[in-house]
């Protein structure tokens, strides 16, 4: 089976300074990997290489074709929901409004009603919130938007930068339960940036630890829970 | 009384143009925060594009139509060949990119059409009525098809895909990208799209200042009025704010006649109409900066 993700030898850059050294790393289908690492350490600059946000240079392949040096909307329209650090709801629009403008670029109408659907039996609260600006929920429900406005873009593979962030403990739960459920009925691989790593080792079936812009670890989850060197050293727990 | 009337009618008249172009360009700065100081020039152009079709004998329910694909088409060019490589260019480059516009589109009015002063023909059948004596058949025209194109644009922008996908990547345009909208391409539509509502603006008024390259100079600056007032922000709040500069006018000149012919002292007339709105206008911001109407919205982290 190949891999849904496929990095390799990834640098990326702001102006002149170098955010990411060349990491490499990989995804299976339908799998959860999840890149672990201090504040700064480079993983939302990873997400975003991904998606052509940065400038960026080494491979990037999705589902065996590559995207490196593509425009962010050629890249999302593979079908990579990105739910970015900082959710970016649109805040001015309504939920409805949210949902609906996600699957603008899709041709199969049908399929997005049915995607609809999805959404409201994963986060009931936002059917109740339809009509309300997305800039007035709580910030449990902006991150609900804001995975459901992912998922309306029928996508095959979810980029998801700390969903955790800011949430409180119950929220939190309740979200990661919903993204494993997303991630075994929609068939959907993740890949999960956490500062939460205990959190996101339970969830993911792959991680790796980032320490500024490079790979220093790598392994499946049980392993990275089970070496308390490393949990000691770079995961903080 | 019939006066007062006919003021407030006529300030309506006006303030439909200025409605136009203060959406013009709102259009353009919510999306990109630039000011189109271009806008009045291109939509005097049109005006004469739009003579020029009616000079050739096309009926105006052709000349108008063409004038506005026209617009569109130079609108969503200048955005696609000229904006583009300045999209992180410095404010001050686009100011100045934006005042060369300008200057082009004056210059090349002037060298094909001469700065003669040319009479523009109502496209509104001239007929009297009970209200003739308070406003006129091209003034209820402008009011009309005013209205109409704002409702227009408003039912795209609020009902249809493509309308919520220019709202979106204007309001944010990386989460836009991220649901795989082109933005660059809302862009260059947005810029289309204005230049249409500013060809109307610049077809509607021609017959009432006559046609000549300067003719949009004032009528700009009301426009711009309208829009700060209202909230450059908010195209609701600029629609509004274009009317009320409209009849704002009209009754300061008014209220100035009044007391000249009731105390002989001449404090405010007609020539000072401009001044007194950009009084207004200045008032406006000091104290409520956002405009009238300007964005509001709840955030929560
Ligand atoms: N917009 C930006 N401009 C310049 N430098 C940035 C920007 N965003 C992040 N960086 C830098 O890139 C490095 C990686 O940041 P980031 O990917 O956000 O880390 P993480 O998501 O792991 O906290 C940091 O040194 C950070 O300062
Ligand atoms: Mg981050």
């Amino acid at each position: 089976m190949s891999n849904m993700l496929e990095v390799k030898d990834l640098k990326a850059y702001y102006g002149p300074s170098q955010a990411l050294h060349g990491i490499s790393f990989s995804l299976a289908k339908g799998g959860i990997t999840t890149l672990l690492g201090a504040n700064g350490a480079g993983k939302t600059t990873t997400l975003r290489a991904i998606c052509g946000m940065v400038r960026a240079e080494g491979t990037v392949t999705i589902d065996g074709e590559p995207v490196t040096g593509k425009a962010t909307e050629s890249v999302v329209r593979l079908g990579v929901g990105h739910v970015p650090e900082g959710r970016g709801t649109f805040t001015e629009l309504s939920v409805e409004e949210n949902l609906r403008v996600a699957a603008y670029t899709r041709r199969d109408k049908a399929a997005a009603a049915r995607d609809l659907e999805m959404v409201f039996t994963y986060f009931p609260r936002l059917k109740e919130r339809m009509d309300q600006q997305a800039g007035t929920l709580s910030g449990g429900e902006q991150q609900m938007l804001a995975i459901s406005r992912a998922l309306m873009l029928g996508p095959r593979l979810m980029l998801l930068d700390e969903p955790s962030f800011g949430l409180a403990p119950l929220i939190v739960q309740e979200i990661f339960r919903i993204m494993r459920r997303i991630n075994e009925e929609a068939k959907v691989s993740m890949l999960l940036v956490e500062q939460n790593a205990a959190l996101a080792l339970d969830l993911a079936d792959h991680a790796y630890v980032l320490e500024t812009g490079r790979v220093v670890m790598s392994g499946t989850s049980a392993d990275v829970k089970s070496d308390e060197q490393i949990r000691k050293s770079y995961l903080g727990y | 009384m019939e006066q007062l009337l006919q003021q407030v009618a006529s300030g309506l008249a006006n303030g439909a143009i200025y409605a136009l172009l203060a959406l013009a360009l709102v259009m353009i700065f919510v999306s990109t925060n630039h000011i189109n100081f271009a806008q009045g020039e291109m939509a005097m152009f049109s005006a004469f594009v739009c003579w020029q079709l009616l000079n050739w004998g096309y009926p105006f329910w052709v000349a108008l139509p063409a004038t506005m694909l026209f617009s569109f088409i130079i609108g969503v060019l200048i955005e696609r060949i000229i904006l583009r490589p300045l999209h992180t260019a410095p404010l001050l480059s686009v100011v100045v990119v934006f005042i060369g516009l300008l200057a082009i589109f004056h210059s090349l009015a002037g060298a094909i059409w001469t700065h003669t002063v040319k009479p523009f023909p109502s496209p509104f059948p001239n007929f009297t009525f009970a209200g003739s004596g308070i406003i006129g058949p091209h003034q209820i025209g402008m009011i009309v098809v005013a209205v109409g194109m704002l409702a227009l644009l408003f039912c795209f922008f609020r009902f249809t895909p493509l309308g919520l996908a220019m709202r979106a990547a204007a309001l944010n345009a990386t989460s836009a990208r991220l649901v795989g909208i082109n933005v660059d391409w809302m862009l260059a539509l947005g810029w289309g799209l204005a230049a249409t509502v500013g060809s109307v603006a610049g077809v509607l008024v021609a017959p009432v200042v006559y046609l000549e390259p300067n003719m949009m100079a004032g009528i700009l600056l009301y426009g711009f009025a309208g829009a700060l007032v209202g909230g450059i922000s908010s195209p609701g709040g600029a629609v509004a704010g274009g009317f009320i500069v409209g009849v704002l006018e009209n009754m300061v000149a008014y209220l100035g006649n009044m007391l000249e012919r009731a105390t002989g002292f001449y404090l405010i007339g007609n020539g000072e109409k401009l001044t007194v709105a950009l009084i207004i206008v200045i008032t406006v911001l000091t104290l409520k900066p956002s405009g009238l109407f300007g964005r509001v919205t709840v955030k929560r982290v």
